[in-house]
């Protein structure tokens, strides 16, 4: 955040090209096929939504995206390489970072530590001089707090710094986890239905911040949802899945008028 | 008033006797809460590693005739690669298996740490000494203090101080913290469970070594030190398995209550209650808090 310029608009914005290429993957768990086929891209700097209903594989795709699922067919190709089975760890040290559909925090810990841990891949501090020498660690700790407080700032949650997360209402420790997720300056954010179970102003600041990051940062995001509203209108380009498979894949006006759509949400199509 | 003066010196023999007793069972259940918070994990052979560790100090020492602080860092040594070879090929093995098949894996290691150790080392009581001063010492002229205790206690105490800042001031300590609390979200923030998996059995290596020397000088490296591993259980019962406090507390409670139990009740019952005190204690207190005096609550909405 710091160092960078506060105002710019959404013309300024450039889309690259692929970050993220997704070819043919499938994975079932048994007999339950969670993905079918189904090949997508992202690239750099743009908003993706996959949206579908409950059950289309929405999450299972994020999962096999950083590394918690290994999708027995296809392949997935980031920034040029394309990996076998990448453990999760290695996914967040590549740049991608995530959050979860139930927020899934550090609950007995303080807002600022959660957020810390999110800067654990950019500290370089061994066991030996934690504990034997603490001047070099001490002042990389506080480096990283610097970078810690900004972002706090920028999603403005400042009051609650120091409340153990626990103790937080649901919209704010969706805002926290989006915090520790950026606290790794991630190339690609994976967001996990960020608004759901938000009311319209949770929803509407959740937005602002989720431009904000795309906008300031230039993070690309995938997001992830499962009522077509809002992510219709933060999105560049969106996905659809229906029971494992894809069935619709462009601009949020292209998607809004596709049949297959349509009936996937009215219920038509089954 | 005279004889109730020396009663009360007496009682406070007993007491602080007890309390310094109580920081190496604290400094033993503290193995056990650092290996159970980052992973979960029950682990049973943390006797077995106090044992090892010990034979290990004491076999080096005699094997290689160095003088007892090269053989210290080489324990530690082993204890290191000791933990990286337990996440490698046991633990490694079996992530997201259920508790009680981690539980008995580490009953596995325990009787392989047993046999192992004493394959290497030899099955015969060997003495440590490495100058921790004995003999009694008294304080205000009045009250005994046996100096071994009073030195170990000292030694445990500044562990748990150690460790206290270590995993709650540093980065590992707060990946730990975080591994603890949520698997998958650690993994999503780049905290690698096996780092943090070797990290804490070195730990528990490392605090099971100390334990070992310091019971090791009191009563000789042999068998027996695995049992009182053992003693760390209605520790953690009172503690709470997940609370580094807890540790502390319970150790000195269970520390000085079977102490003045021997002392002041064990007469009424005929004597020897010791040794099974501790344990009837922690039966008791798990009637009225089953989560231990600093263990969290858990609360299931219906």
């Amino acid at each position: 955040m710091s160092g960078m310029d506060t105002l710019m608009t959404d013309d300024t914005r450039t889309i690259g090209d692929t970050l993220l290429d997704v070819k043919g993957i499938s994975l079932s768990f048994g007999a339950v096929k969670a993905i079918v086929d189904v090949s997508f891209d992202i690239r750099k700097g743009e908003v993706r939504a996959i949206i579908g209903p409950n059950g289309a594989g929405k999450t299972s795709m994020l999962n096999c995206i950083n590394g918690f699922y290994h999708p027995q067919k296809g392949t997935i190709t980031y920034k040029g390489i394309t990996r076998s089975k990448m453990k999760p760890y290695e996914a967040a040290s590549q740049g991608i970072g995530r959050t979860f559909q139930n927020v899934a925090l550090f609950k007995g810990m303080s807002t600022l530590d959660n957020i810390m841990t999110g800067r654990n891949l950019k500290m370089k501090t061994g066991i030996l001089s934690a504990m034997f020498w603490r001047g070099p660690a001490e002042k990389e700790e506080l480096e990283h707090r610097r970078y810690v407080e900004d972002i706090v700032d920028f999603l403005e949650i400042e009051a609650i710094r120091k409340t153990p997360v626990g103790r937080l209402p649901y919209g704010l420790q969706k805002r926290v986890e989006l915090g520790r997720a950026l606290a790794a300056e991630p190339e690609l954010l994976l967001l996990d239905e960020p608004m759901a179970g938000m009311n319209l102003e949770e929803k509407e600041d959740m937005c602002r911040f989720i431009l904000d990051v795309n906008d300031e940062f230039g993070t690309t995001i995938c997001l992830i949802e499962h009522d077509m509203g809002v992510v219709m209108d933060i999105s560049d380009r969106v996905m659809v899945l229906d029971y494992g498979g894809k069935i619709a894949d462009g601009t949020p006006d292209e998607v809004r008028a596709d049949q297959n759509v349509i009936d996937a949400y009215l219920g038509g199509g089954h | 008033m005279e004889d109730f003066l020396i009663e009360f010196y007496f009682f406070l023999e007993v007491l602080i006797s007890g309390l310094l007793t109580g920081t190496l069972y604290s400094l033993i259940a503290l193995g056990f809460v650092l290996i159970f918070k980052a992973s979960g994990v029950f682990n049973f052979s943390q006797g077995a590693m106090v044992l090892f560790a010990a034979l290990s100090f004491v076999g080096v020492q005699e094997k290689f005739g160095v003088p007892w602080p090269v053989a210290f860092v080489l324990a530690i040594g082993i204890m290191v690669v000791f933990a990286y070879l337990v996440e490698k090929l046991v633990l490694g093995k079996l992530v997201n298996q259920e508790p009680i098949i981690l539980f008995m894996a580490t009953i596995g290691i325990t009787f392989f740490l047993d046999g192992f150790g004493q394959t290497i080392w030899g099955s015969d009581i060997k003495v440590l000494d490495i100058g921790i001063p004995t003999g009694p010492l008294f304080l205000f002229d009045t009250i005994l203090i046996d100096k071994l205790e009073l030195f170990a206690g000292l030694v445990a105490g500044l562990m748990v101080v150690g460790l206290a800042i270590f995993f709650n001031k540093t980065r590992i300590g707060r990946a730990l913290r975080a591994v603890a609390d949520d698997h998958q979200a650690a993994l999503s923030v780049g905290i690698s469970l096996k780092t943090i998996w070797v990290v804490v059995w070195s730990a528990a290596g490392l605090v099971g070594l100390v334990a070992g020397i310091m019971w090791g000088s009191k009563l000789g490296v042999q068998f027996s030190l695995s049992l009182i591993a053992l003693k760390a259980l209605p520790v953690l019962i009172l503690g709470g398995f997940t609370s580094i406090p807890g540790a502390i507390v319970g150790g000195l409670i269970i520390g000085a209550g079977e102490k003045l139990a021997e002392i002041y009740i064990g007469p009424f019952i005929g004597g020897a209650i010791e040794n099974w005190f501790a344990y009837m204690l922690a039966m008791v207190f798990l009637f009225f808090r089953p989560q231990g005096l600093f263990g969290e609550k858990i609360i299931e909405r219906v």
